[in-house]
């Protein structure tokens, strides 16, 4: 049995890794991937909690969250989608026209 | 059951029927509808007075809705007809009926017919909730929707800037009033405990010490009330601007029913008043300085319905004359034969003013006698009546007031001979409208002396029946020293009005001699008027040129406008200006406005680069906020 301490250790390296990808990159689509990222490696500490605790419900609920983040992946991806089509750029650093 | 609340139902029926449908269904509909409601509700007034009669106590009640409920304190929607307000049903469903069935011809082919007809009715709604109620709040709703009533109806020609500006002059000055009444109930509240008519007469004499302080007060408040509505000094100017609306409204409301709301008032808490006897000297003495003020007025006026406005602030003068000296049952029954005789006035003018296409300025009348044969006849016999010639209505009435103004022991000979001498004035200026409308040379303009021809039946019957009225009313009330018939109308306010302190003096022989010298002096006043006048203003004018100073007095109403203008508008106006707007409003609201404005937009600017639309910008904020919570929870 692998202790829970490294795998936690991997869920915080997983979700820095996002971090920095939603902080450094300029691609609309990695960032989305890293915010991705960072989602899943939440749902990882989720599910070693669950097993660690023996609880059905921890387990049960990352079911949930999964299919609520194909959701949200599908409506994000849709917004990029029509985005594009308008800008004809995915580069985040043009889209800066919600200001003062 | 009696079914009281049907009476108000009908006309309020009516408002709406005309009000909301009367516009697509056409002027037939309105025609049948408008004074139909009025007529079924008078029909219902019919039988519930004489209902009233039978009962032993002469008291119907309903009760039809609680209002409000609060602790002890209840105010319920409670219809009451008693002597006084059966009688005022009458008048008002009567005399409103005949009115309304004069405006259909009167109100021919005028835009907004069905306007017209859905603000007569609301009119008549709330006259009717206004003496039907058994409490002060009941009367107050009836109070109000009388008044905006009235200021819609005088601002009916929306379309004339002076009929606006006297609807507004109206409104005002009937708002003053209301500050009293409103002031008055909230005193008697404080006082009983209660706001129903019925306990307050009962416990009047009871809680309220005998001409003590709070008696007074509450007391004069009700009286600033009924000034107002009623149009007594000070607060008389609004009834003559008045006349700015159609004639049929004139005769019902500013003549016949409205007016008398505020002697209405006063008749109803007759046991209130009689506890004040400052008040009720008051109320007497400007009682009859409105009287003969307003009958000063008069005699000047070139027009015919202004004439008639001020003759009735005379004659309202004259009924709160009565009231002042305990006179109460007179007063009521000034009321009732004043609403038969002025109508028929001003309905009479109406027809003259329809007959000579709008022209209202008597100088431009004259001889119409042979053309307007029914209304001049009619007329007449109002003129008579309003006069004081006796076996006509008005002389009964107004000898009963005279009578108890000197006898009375709130009476004094000085109002007597106030009375006296505006009786002889009445006299004086109706005959002399009668004189300059309808006798003498044309002064109609010879395009329209052609077309000058009788009203409509529907605007004749109605004057022939208050003609009738008006002769025959008065022997409801003949004077004891007749021995002619029992005094009706003391057997039917038996034991309903308060009773004075005092009993009256005077014997029977100064009675006759006091009623005597009325008649000689307005049977001289007749002559006068005759010789003066009989050829239009040409004898007059000579007159004229010696008194011209006491003429330009009168025609210009005493400067009263002038005078409240200098006195209350100009000083008002110059505070609001200078001190509410200039200085409080610009210095102080607008500025404390405006700074509370720079300062946030001067913190809005300084923070505004940080929303600079750069995600990942919004990105690295959230994180670092993020850390700050880890940090400070751990």
């Amino acid at each position: 049995m692998i202790p829970i301490e490294h795998i936690l250790l991997l869920s915080a390296l997983l979700f820095t890794i996002g971090v920095m990808g939603v902080m450094l990159r300029r691609n609309v689509i990695v960032i989305f991937m890293s915010i991705e990222l960072m989602l899943n490696a939440v749902n990882l500490s989720f599910v070693t909690f669950a097993r660690s605790m023996d609880s059905m419900t921890g387990v049960v609920f990352i079911f949930f969250i999964i299919v609520v983040a194909a959701a949200e992946a599908v409506v994000g991806l849709s917004i990029i989608l029509s985005i594009y089509r308008t800008r004809k750029t995915l580069n985040i650093e043009e889209f800066n026209l919600l200001k003062w | 059951m009696s079914q009281i609340w049907l009476v108000p139902a009908f006309p309020l029926l009516g408002f709406i029927l005309n009000a909301f449908f009367g516009k697509r269904f056409g002027t037939r509909f309105v025609t049948f509808i408008g004074p139909l409601a009025v007529g079924l509700a008078f029909a219902q007034s019919l039988v519930l007075f004489f209902q009233m009669l039978e009962i032993k106590g002469n008291v119907l009640n309903e009760h039809l809705y609680t209002w409000i409920s609060s602790g002890n304190f209840e105010v319920g929607i409670n219809f009451t007809v008693d002597q006084l307000s059966g009688l005022y049903l009458l008048v008002i469903t009567g005399v409103g009926f005949l009115i309304h069935v004069y405006s259909v011809g009167y109100m021919k082919g005028e835009s907004g017919y069905y306007r017209f007809f859905a603000y007569l009715n609301l009119f008549v709604f709330f006259m009717l909730l206004l003496v039907l109620g058994d409490s002060f709040l009941l009367m107050f709703v009836g109070w109000e929707g009388v008044g905006l009533c009235s200021y819609l109806l005088i601002g009916y020609y929306i379309e004339k800037d002076s009929a606006a500006e006297a609807a507004k002059k109206a409104f005002l000055f009937n708002r003053i009033g209301d500050f009293g009444v409103l002031s008055a109930v909230m005193l008697i509240f404080l006082a009983f405990g209660s706001i129903e008519f019925a306990s307050v007469n009962a416990e009047a004499a009871a809680r309220l010490e005998y001409g003590g302080p709070l008696v007074t007060a509450i007391t004069l408040l009700l009286f600033l009330g009924a000034t107002g509505k009623s149009a007594q000094i000070p607060l008389f100017v609004w009834l003559p601007d008045a006349m700015e609306g159609p004639t049929p409204v004139s005769a019902l409301i500013h003549a016949a029913t409205m007016v008398t709301a505020g002697l209405y008032m006063v008749a109803r808490l007759s046991h209130l008043f009689v506890l004040a006897p400052f008040t009720m000297n008051v109320i007497a003495a400007v009682g009859a300085i409105t009287a003969l003020l307003a009958a000063t007025i008069a005699v000047t006026q070139t027009d015919i319905k202004r004439v008639l406005a001020y003759s009735t602030v005379s004659q309202l003068g004259y009924m709160f004359l009565a009231m002042g000296v305990g006179a109460f049952g007179a007063g009521v029954f000034h009321v009732m034969t004043h609403a038969f005789f002025k109508a028929l006035l001003f309905l009479g003018s109406g027809s003259v003013i329809l007959a000579v296409h709008h022209e209202q300025d008597m100088r431009k009348m004259g001889a119409l006698k042979n053309k307007l044969p029914i209304t001049y006849i009619t007329m007449l016999l109002g003129t008579l009546a309003i006069s004081g010639i006796p076996f006509f209505s008005g002389f009964f009435s107004k000898d009963e007031i005279l009578w108890k103004a000197f006898s009375s022991p709130f009476g004094s000979p000085w109002l007597w001979g106030v009375g006296f001498i505006t009786a002889g004035l009445t006299a004086f200026y109706m005959f002399r409208m009668i004189y300059l409308t309808f006798h003498g040379e044309s002064r109609v303009d010879s395009h329209t002396a052609e077309h000058v021809r009788e009203s409509p039946f529907s605007m004749t019957l109605p004057l022939m029946i208050l003609a009738v009225l008006a002769v025959i009313s008065g022997f409801f009330g003949v004077p004891h020293v007749f021995h002619l018939l029992p005094n009706g109308m003391e057997v039917y306010f038996h034991n309903f009005f308060a009773k004075l302190p005092v009993e009256g003096h005077g014997s029977v022989s100064t009675e006759w001699l006091l009623m005597g010298l009325s008649v000689a002096f307005a049977l001289i006043a007749w002559f006068i008027a005759s010789r003066l006048y009989h050829s239009g203003f040409a004898v007059a004018a000579g007159l004229r040129r010696r008194w011209e100073w006491a003429y330009q007095l009168s025609l210009n109403k005493w400067y009263v406008d002038e005078i409240y203008n200098a006195v209350i508008i100009q000083p008002v106006r110059f505070l609001s200006t200078h001190l509410l707007w200039r200085l409080f409003d610009q210095n102080i609201i607008d500025r404390g406005v405006n700074t509370t404005a720079i300062v946030a937009r001067a913190v809005g600017s300084t923070l505004r680069p940080l929303q600079n639309g750069l995600t990942q910008n919004y990105a690295l904020i959230f994180i670092l906020g993020t850390f700050l919570i880890l940090w400070y929870v751990t």
